[in-house]
This record gives C-alpha cells, sequence and structure tokens, in this order.
C-alpha cells in the first residue's frame, strides 16, 4: 500500500512540475476512461434519457490456474454508451470493468478474422455481430467450439494453421510466363476465384462443422478445402494433378458430409459447401 | 502399480524430457533436467482425477518440449 501511494503521489508531483502537458492531456484522458457507473451519474443528473442496459456472459477460462473450472461471468453495459457490435463491446468491458479479459482483436472491419468466437451459439466475427437491440436477453459469448482453449475467447488453431499449410496454399509453376511478365489470366478464369480469395481464414465454418469436431485430426475442414478448391481452380498453377492427388483419400475431404453449417456460418457470406462439392464432382470425372 | 493411461502419458512426457536433455551439450545438461524437473513438480499436487487440467499441461508441456528440443536452444536457467 505505501509503495502505491508514494507511486501515486510521484505521479502527481511529476504532473505538476509539467502543468503545459497535463492541461492537454486530462480532458481527453477524463472522457476516454468515464466508467459504467459515472454514466449512471450523469444520467440520474440529467434523468431525461432512458438507460439500455444489456448483460454479456461471457467464457472464462484462465491458464495460471488449470484446476480451476471454466465459468460463465456477467459484465452489464449500458448499450446506449456502446458501439453497435459486440467487439465494441467486448472492448468496452475490457478497458473498463475487467482488464484481465482476453480476445482476439485487430482490424474491426471483418477483414482480419482474429475475433472469430461463439455468439448466442453462432460462430462469427464480433466485429461484424451486432448486439440486437429489440430484445434484453442476455448475450453468450464462448470461445470457438471444439477448439482448446489459450485463454478465455482465445482459441488454439495451431492445428488449423498446420492443415492449410499441408495444402500448399501458393503457386506452384514450372513454365514461365509466355512474354516473361506476369502470369495472365482471362476474365473467365478470374471470376472462377471470386467467392474463394475472398476467404480471411477465421475458421469460422471448420469450428462449426461436426464432421470436423470428430475428425479434426485428419478431415481437412470446409476452410481449408475451400482454399484447396481456390487453388485447384487458378489457371495459372500447373500442380492440380498433384493436387487432387493429395486429398484423394477417405479422409482428408471425403468426410465431408454436405451438412452445410460451414456455408450457414461464415460470416463473409462465402460457400464453402458449394467449393468442397466442386472438388468433389472434379475428382469424380 | 497399475498407472492410468493419463499418468502413462504424464512419465512418458517427462522420458521423452530426459532423452531431449541428452542432445543438449554436456555443460548445460544439468540445467535443462533440471528445469524439466521442476516444471513436473510445480503441477505436483494436481488431483490424479482432474483430467481436464493434466491434459491441459500435458499439451503445454508438450509445446515446451518441441521449443527446447530445437537445436538452438543451448542453455536454460
Amino acid at each position: 500500500m505505501a509503495a502505491l501511494r508514494s507511486s501515486a503521489s510521484r505521479l502527481l508531483g511529476a504532473a505538476a512540475s509539467r502543468p503545459a502537458l497535463r492541461a492537454a492531456v486530462t480532458p481527453a484522458a477524463v472522457r476516454g476512461m468515464a466508467t459504467v457507473t459515472d454514466g449512471q451519474q450523469q444520467h440520474q443528473a440529467a434523468s431525461g434519457e432512458k438507460t439500455n442496459l444489456k448483460t454479456f456472459q461471457i467464457y472464462r477460462w484462465n491458464p495460471d490456474t488449470p484446476t480451476e473450472k471454466p465459468r460463465m461471468q456477467s459484465y452489464t453495459l449500458d448499450l446506449n454508451k456502446t458501439g453497435p457490435m459486440v467487439l465494441d463491446a467486448l472492448i468496452r468491458i475490457k478497458n473498463e470493468l475487467d482488464p484481465t479479459l482476453t480476445f482476439r482483436r485487430s482490424c474491426r472491419e471483418g477483414i482480419c478474422g482474429s475475433c472469430a468466437m461463439n455468439i448466442n451459439g453462432t460462430n462469427t466475427l464480433a466485429c461484424l455481430c451486432r448486439i440486437p437491440a429489440e430484445s434484453n436477453a442476455d448475450m453468450k459469448i464462448y470461445p470457438l467450439p471444439h477448439t482448446f482453449v489459450v485463454k478465455d475467447l482465445v482459441p488454439d488453431l495451431t492445428q488449423f494453421y498446420k492443415q492449410y499449410k499441408s495444402i500448399k496454399p501458393y503457386l506452384q509453376r514450372d513454365t514461365p510466363a509466355e512474354d516473361g511478365k506476369e502470369y495472365r489470366q482471362t476474365k473467365a478464369d478470374r471470376k472462377k476465384l471470386d467467392g474463394l480469395y475472398e476467404c480471411i481464414l477465421c475458421a469460422c465454418c471448420s469450428t462449426s462443422c461436426p464432421s470436423y469436431w470428430w475428425n479434426s485430426e485428419e478431415y481437412l475442414g470446409p476452410a481449408i478445402l475451400l482454399q484447396s478448391y481456390r487453388w485447384l481452380v487458378d489457371s495459372r498453377d500447373e500442380r492440380t494433378a498433384e493436387r487432387k492427388d493429395a486429398l484423394n483419400n477417405s479422409m482428408s475431404l471425403y468426410r465431408c458430409h454436405t451438412i452445410l453449417n460451414c456455408t450457414r456460418t461464415c460470416p463473409k457470406g462465402l460457400n464453402p459447401g458449394l467449393a468442397i462439392a466442386e472438388i468433389k464432382k472434379s475428382m469424380a470425372f | 502399480m497399475r498407472l492410468s493411461g493419463l499418468q502413462k502419458e504424464v512419465l512418458s512426457l517427462y522420458r521423452n524430457c530426459l532423452r531431449e536433455c541428452r542432445k543438449k551439450p554436456e555443460a548445460s545438461r544439468k540445467n535443462f533436467q533440471v528445469f524439466a524437473r521442476t516444471e513436473f513438480e510445480k503441477n505436483i499436487k494436481i488431483d490424479k482425477r482432474d483430467f481436464g487440467a493434466i491434459e491441459f499441461l500435458l499439451r503445454k508441456g508438450r509445446r515446451q518440449l518441441d521449443m527446447y528440443a530445437s537445436p538452438g536452444v543451448k542453455d536454460i536457467k
């Protein structure tokens, strides 16, 4: 306690010795640090606006205490002071209520795939998922299902990335381009890649697939198969036969039973189910 | 004593650790052995029926072993 107090006084002293800096910093800092209780106090003063409280139940588990069981922790936020997306709420909880809450996030606009999690029973990106304003039921947030958890909402995607590496997701060619410049494609060939190249590998689809839950060691899963198809149909790639050969066993591809959870859950609106069906078709004929 | 599958896995992980120690330079070998031993002893008090915790620690241990087994790692404190 003594140490705390002395450091606090040191901080104050430092601030006092540099009044200009302090004046410049304070107003923004105060607004940024406003807490929920502050908000409520302001509210009682104004007493005109309504609060719109929402409770978030979030899965918590700390690897430093492995003997403690995972638990759900509830946080209540005023939606009038929170952004519209679940990620905004999570960031606000982390900033203001509980700095120990752990989750991955980066771009906050659905292009990095970091914030994939299970929200109200659906795998999706927290940054693309609106907080439903009309219902006041609690929101339940879990990490991606059937993944090992690193901490709280952070899943261990090592296996997923290992499988992605195994399909050699890069252009394989032996012959140089005809004019010595780029590898050209017709417009029609380029069009085949639409709906495939947009995949951001967030793992929402793979972790929603029951077949992948039970066979994640060997079955590649929808996300990886979609990428696999992306390289199979690429007109510039010259190893199509070898790529198909690698998939030609009972596990890698044929564990897909067209359950289509992947297509239903994809936060980018892609269709991994169709891509897998196309691979199966091209293997059959 | 009859060991459960999980107990066998723990012992085999420890044995693998000691095996990897033997590949390290002789001067620092002792440090690696002591490190492996203390990592296991840290969690010696965990109830043997707490499967979730033991399985997590096994995964963590295997990851650590992979990392420390790389030939670039020469010594450990």
